[in-house]
């Protein structure tokens, strides 16, 4: 389905995934984490970055992972994204829902 | 508020330390986090071993009395049984990344997640908080618990 973000036809699931990468830039990132009652600092985009580099060397990503990445901890993961945050740091950062349980 | 059946929280009860069980109570609890719900584990009986810190990085899976190892019961109980299953379970966790007991407990703290212990329980083993992984939220009764589990859309489950 398509869906208008922050002025453009945006093509994502019925949960708000993007499903065409190409169609992602930094202000659309901005308009999903506003929709998620998250205003961007250079610390999210630096996890946000981390996120989109592991996507892009098909690394499947998860809670651990992130844990481990030298980026971030998990805390500081959870306060960066309170809510869900494996799922709406990669809903902001324009790719897939991770299938991880973990 | 509105209630729309949505769950907010889930309270897990924890009374078994075999390692089935509990990568069972902690796969959910930190399941419901990634999913933005809030989660709080109660380590009761026996559940209290996967939070003492002697004891948690030495849990075993059950292969006595669990039909699904296929394994003849007498078989099961031969001595070794328990840690040749144990290791090779352990092995495949890691496979598909997962973390061992203590690694996962750190991730689940990390994660918002409250651990409690029962009182009544680590009397009854005669356990001390300083015995116990440290991250511990607190030893509390079982009134406590509910007092912590009340509010719309909280879930309780007992394994």
């Amino acid at each position: 389905m398509d869906k208008v973000i922050n002025g453009k036809n945006i093509s994502v699931t019925e949960e708000g995934f993007m499903t065409d990468f190409s169609q992602w830039d930094k202000s659309i990132g901005d308009a999903i984490a506003a929709e998620n009652n998250i205003s961007l600092t250079p610390r999210h985009w630096e996890v946000l970055n981390y996120i989109q580099t592991e996507y892009k060397n098909d690394v499947p990503l998860s809670i651990r992972k992130i844990g481990k990445s030298g980026v971030v901890d998990i805390k500081e993961f959870y306060v960066l994204f309170p809510v869900a945050p494996l799922k709406t740091a990669t809903k902001i950062a324009g790719i897939p829902k991770p299938v991880s349980c973990i | 508020m509105e209630d729309n059946g949505s769950i907010k929280k889930m309270m897990i009860i924890l009374s078994k330390a075999t390692l089935e069980n509990v990568y069972a109570g902690f796969v959910l609890a930190n399941g419901a986090r990634m999913e933005g719900i809030e989660a709080e584990i109660f380590f009761t009986f026996f559940g209290l071993e996967a939070i003492h810190n002697k004891k948690l990085d030495h849990l075993h899976i059950a292969t006595v009395g669990n039909p699904a190892m296929h394994m003849p019961t007498l078989l099961g109980g031969l001595p070794g049984m328990e840690a040749i299953a144990t290791s090779m379970m352990k092995k495949e966790m890691e496979k598909i990344d997962m973390p061992d007991v203590r690694e996962f407990l750190e991730i689940l703290t990390a994660s918002g997640v409250k651990l409690w212990a029962c009182k009544l329980a680590m009397d009854m083993f005669h356990y001390n908080k300083e015995d116990m992984f440290e991250d511990l939220d607190g030893v509390i009764t079982v009134g406590d618990f509910y007092k912590q589990g009340s509010g719309v859309g909280t879930h309780m489950l007992f394994i």
